[in-house]
């Protein structure tokens, strides 16, 4: 079906009309903290409840990033739901401690140890009263029922929890905490890349670019080597500043708040750099922190990519695209989208905050009135929308590739999960280099879509 | 070097040691210790998962939902409603003041959307707890919507994958006998325990065809309401994957009278074996000249393709870690076919007599081993200097940072494994996967390249220095 002829219309209801959710556009908590867990040097995810939530969270991550994700669970049986999963967690930790020797465990607990009530910050008291004086890994426990939002929340509050069990004051360093939300590896190495450039001296929590894309092996490794030091995180309190990237976590409780209540770390709160306006926001963010202008290299990537916005401008103008995902990473792609000349029809996420609007609008240039932003949302109400509204083209992950099939219109593949193809944690959104990719990628499959819808089929563009 | 923790030891045998053979399995998976396994709501999920003009919904929180979308690839010749993931996805205040209501508007609202002929309601984990009356909900709604409303006792906790195939197999059974009016062919069977993953129900459904064998249903790739319906009229259940559908098997002896055979359709034997034995059953002259005709055509088509294949593995030696263990004796039978040596061979949810009967058919030193983990399979691949690991996405970055070939036998797969052309489709896939020549550049494959098998756990130390 070309949508390229259908008028678009303003849908008028704003929230979706199924009660249930019908292909979820989000994951569960604990999920998101694993992943944060698995960022940290050393450190290994528990997962307190059934074997399964473990289980299903490492299959999930593996397809996606192909690399080991070894994630243990407290294994939960019906008696432990009945009495508690005191016992439990405590051979966990202490089969961790054997096997894995970590330097931590991150803790997250899920629906069934939340609902019974279990108290694992007295366990974890508890346990670590009982092995005094002797030597035990960092313990982190982050509160993660799924009711409870989703991944993304699972993600922000497993940072959080890792900077208060961890950090410290003290006197200040001078270095720079960077939050960067969940981004894919090769995200992670371009900032490390950026932060260099500009000679900062940082620490990023958390840190997956290597534990979850990492090398082929000589000896086969109990955890993957990378991760931000637990030492590192011990020193956060001591940073002059701390970075969010996630213009939604502005006034909410996370990691970068309480670094600056608890220790006076300045926190700046800035969009995912995706797209020329926000990314020479964040380089402007780092030129004032660092006091060094922007390095020669990046003047010429972002000069580069105008250039190349130029090129393609045409294949793109007016061309209708549903953007779906994590709040943050939807609200800095769509106005990526409106600086390029496109239109982010629909913008949707699965998590239900109320704030989703506010953050997504807060990205759009003016003229941008006939968008519809619904959040609560899944693929089947999206699927439901953009056959009534039109669009042109999908962009996020490869779970998109439902509505792709079914309105016949490329997908674009960005994001978390990519499960159909490989390389997804090498997939660079951010930075100049990243919306570079990004760009051609859009441009490329709107062509190519042209080109086979065409019965000539064009052999120069 | 990998330790094995000690709750973990007697679960784990290795053949021709001094010991006799007691091996211990059917427990719960140790705290902490990184099993491979799921919990019940994935035992049942995964074999109701292919019945295609069923709604499943599941009763809980998202996370469930969301990692068991499309999560098989059980393909559907008609409806593909089962590829959809529907939750009820529980909020707090769900969970505070209980999920019955929005269950029944769910079901109500997704009934009247899609149209299912039945609809299964999996308990998760949460429901056991919070108190929601399912059965209660499904009987309501069933009654104002006129269609099967069937709840899965499926809470992930209350016990391990097994329980969860036997919650499956007891809401198949309230469908099945529902249709009486059926009149099945003297000589006809059900299907049980095979998913239809790219398409392997059909191959086998083709060769009962071939055979003069009527199917009257198929438990569950690509399964219909209906043909459950009236499954108690076939003359026989033949059963593969056999922990989880023998429960349903004897039920329906028990109540239907219907005699069952367990077999399985991975490799040459085991599929012909298959055949013959439910022509044998059936004692008709006309069908065993069938099925000899259907071996001998299948057998000597794919024969000359097997050996070319062979004379690049022959030697070579493999781990095998799959789900249930019925799956593991076809593998190594098959495995020999190629001239490949089963050198660690173990299940998530072998029973006893699975174990012993595995190791009856494997070679002395092989390690048995159940509900391993990550850290044991890597150290007993080692220790085994395998080339080839036999398993599920799971364990495939092991296999592959390791420098070990890989071969992905579970239900995510995309290539049919099943029958005659399956055991042609695993060759390809096994000799594509050790004969690649991107193996040159793994640095644990060079280290291990042309050393023997090192005998014991420091395989790759001892490389490395040696």
């Amino acid at each position: 079906m070309r949508t390229d002829s259908v008028k678009p219309r303003t849908v008028k209801k704003t929230a979706p009309s199924f009660v249930s959710t019908r292909n979820a556009c989000k994951l569960c908590a604990p999920l998101g903290a694993s992943l944060v867990f698995r960022g940290i040097e050393g450190c290994v995810p528990l997962i307190h409840g059934s074997q399964g939530c473990a289980t299903y969270i490492r299959r999930y991550v593996i397809s996606h990033f192909k690399e080991p994700m070894d994630i243990a669970s407290s294994n939960f049986s019906e008696t432990t739901a009945i009495f508690g999963g005191a016992g439990n967690l405590r051979i966990a930790l202490d089969n961790l401690m054997s096997q894995y020797k970590p330097s931590a465990v991150g803790i997250a607990s899920t629906c069934l140890s939340e609902t019974i009530g279990d108290d694992v910050r007295s366990y974890l008291a508890q346990y670590k009263a009982a092995k005094k004086g002797e030597e035990i890994p960092a313990l982190i426990h982050a509160s993660t029922p799924s009711y409870r939002g989703t991944h993304m929340e699972g993600y922000h509050e497993a940072v959080r929890a890792t900077v208060i069990s961890l950090a410290a004051g003290g006197p200040r360093s001078g270095r720079l905490n960077v939050v960067p939300g969940f981004l894919s590896a090769a995200d992670l190495r371009h900032l490390k890349e950026i932060l260099d450039d500009f000679q900062l001296s940082y620490t990023m929590l958390p840190d997956y670019s290597e534990t979850l894309d990492g090398e082929a092996w000589s000896d086969y490794r109990k955890l993957s080597p990378g991760g931000t030091p637990v030492a590192s995180i011990r020193a956060m309190g001591r940073s002059a500043a701390t970075i969010q990237l996630g213009k939604s976590l502005a006034a909410t409780d996370t990691a970068a708040s309480y670094l600056e209540e608890k220790f006076g770390v300045k926190a700046e709160t800035l969009g995912i750099p995706i797209g020329i306006g926000e990314t020479d926001r964040f380089f402007r963010a780092l030129e004032k922190i660092s006091g060094a202008a922007m390095p020669k290299k990046y003047e010429k990537e972002r000069g580069r990519l105008v250039d190349a916005y130029i090129d393609g401008h045409k294949a793109v103008a007016g061309k209708r695209a549903v953007v779906y995902g994590e709040a943050d990473f939807v609200a800095s792609m769509a106005s990526f989208l409106d600086e390029i000349g496109m239109v982010p029809a629909l913008c949707a996420t699965g998590a239900s905050t109320g704030k989703f609007r506010e953050t997504v609008s807060a990205g759009l240039a003016a003229h941008q009135k006939d968008i519809i932003i619904r959040e609560d949302s899944d693929f089947e109400d999206m699927l439901e929308i953009c056959r009534d509204i039109g669009v042109d083209i999908i962009i996020g992950n490869s779970k998109g590739y439902y509505l792709a099939k079914n309105l016949n219109i490329p997908l674009v593949r960005a994001g978390f999960p990519i499960h159909d193809r490989i390389g997804g944690q090498r997939i660079l959104h951010v930075g100049y280099e990243g919306t570079q990719q990004l760009f051609d990628r859009i441009v490329n499959a709107l062509i190519a879509h042209k080109q086979r819808s065409s019965a000539i089929g064009y052999s120069y563009i | 070097m990998i330790e094995i923790l000690d709750a973990r030891k007697d679960q784990i045998f290795k053949k021709g040691s001094e010991e006799t053979f007691n091996m211990a399995c059917d427990k719960v998976s140790v705290a902490g210790s990184v099993s491979q396994r799921a919990c019940v709501f994935c035992g049942s999920r995964v074999v109701l998962y292919p019945i295609a003009d069923a709604l499943h919904l599941i009763h809980g929180p998202v996370g469930c939902a969301a990692y068991t979308w499309d999560i098989r690839g059980s393909l559907s010749s008609g409806p593909e409603l089962h590829r959809l993931s529907f939750s009820t996805d529980l909020r707090e205040e769900e969970v505070i003041y209980g999920g019955e209501n929005k269950l029944y508007a769910a079901l109500t609202e997704l009934i009247a959307a899609y149209r299912p002929k039945a609809a299964f309601v999996y308990a998760t984990c949460i429901v056991g707890l919070i108190g929601d009356d399912v059965q209660a909900v499904c009987r309501k709604v069933a009654g104002e919507q006129g269609i099967d409303v069937i709840p899965v006792h499926s809470e992930g906790f209350r016990g391990t994958k097994k329980d969860g195939y036997k919650a499956a197999c007891e809401a198949l059974f309230q469908l099945i006998g529902t249709d009486d009016k059926w009149v099945a062919a003297p000589y006809s069977i059900n299907i049980l325990g095979d998913f239809n993953l790219a398409g392997e129900t059909w191959i086998i459904k083709e060769y009962y065809q071939r055979m003069g064998v009527e199917v009257v249903s198929c438990m569950t790739g690509d399964g219909r309401v209906d043909e459950i319906r009236r499954a108690h009229r076939a003359a026989m259940n033949v059963v593969q994957c056999s922990g989880s559908m023998t429960y349903l098997a004897k039920m329906m002896e028990r109540d239907y009278g219907i005699p069952c055979e367990r077999v399985s359709y991975f490799g040459i034997e085991d599929t012909a074996d298959a055949l013959y034995r439910v022509a044998r059953r059936f004692n008709n002259t006309g069908i065993l000249k069938n099925t000899e005709e259907l071996v001998r055509r299948e057998v000597n088509r794919i024969y000359p393709e097997v050996e070319r294949y062979r004379k690049d593995l022959e030697g070579k030696k493999a781990a095998i870690y799959v789900g249930g263990s019925f799956k593991a004796f076809s593998l190594v039978k098959a495995l020999r076919h190629l001239g490949i040596r089963t050198a660690m061979v173990g299940s998530q949810t072998g029973n006893r007599e699975d174990y012993e009967y595995l190791e009856e058919i494997c070679d002395e030193g092989t390690i048995i081993v159940d509900d391993t983990n990550p850290l044991e399979l890597s150290r007993f691949m080692s220790e085994k200097n395998v080339d080839l690991l036999i398993g599920g996405v799971k364990e495939r970055p092991i296999a592959y940072k390791m420098g070990v070939a890989f071969c992905d036998h579970n239900h995510e797969r995309k290539e049919a494994l099943a029958g005659f052309e399956g055991m042609i489709n695993f060759c390809r896939e096994v000799h594509g996967s050790i004969t690649s020549p991107v193996w040159q550049f793994s640095p644990a494959k060079r280290l291990r390249a042309g050393k023997e098998e090192v005998g014991d756990e420091n395989g790759f130390r001892k490389a490395a220095n040696g």
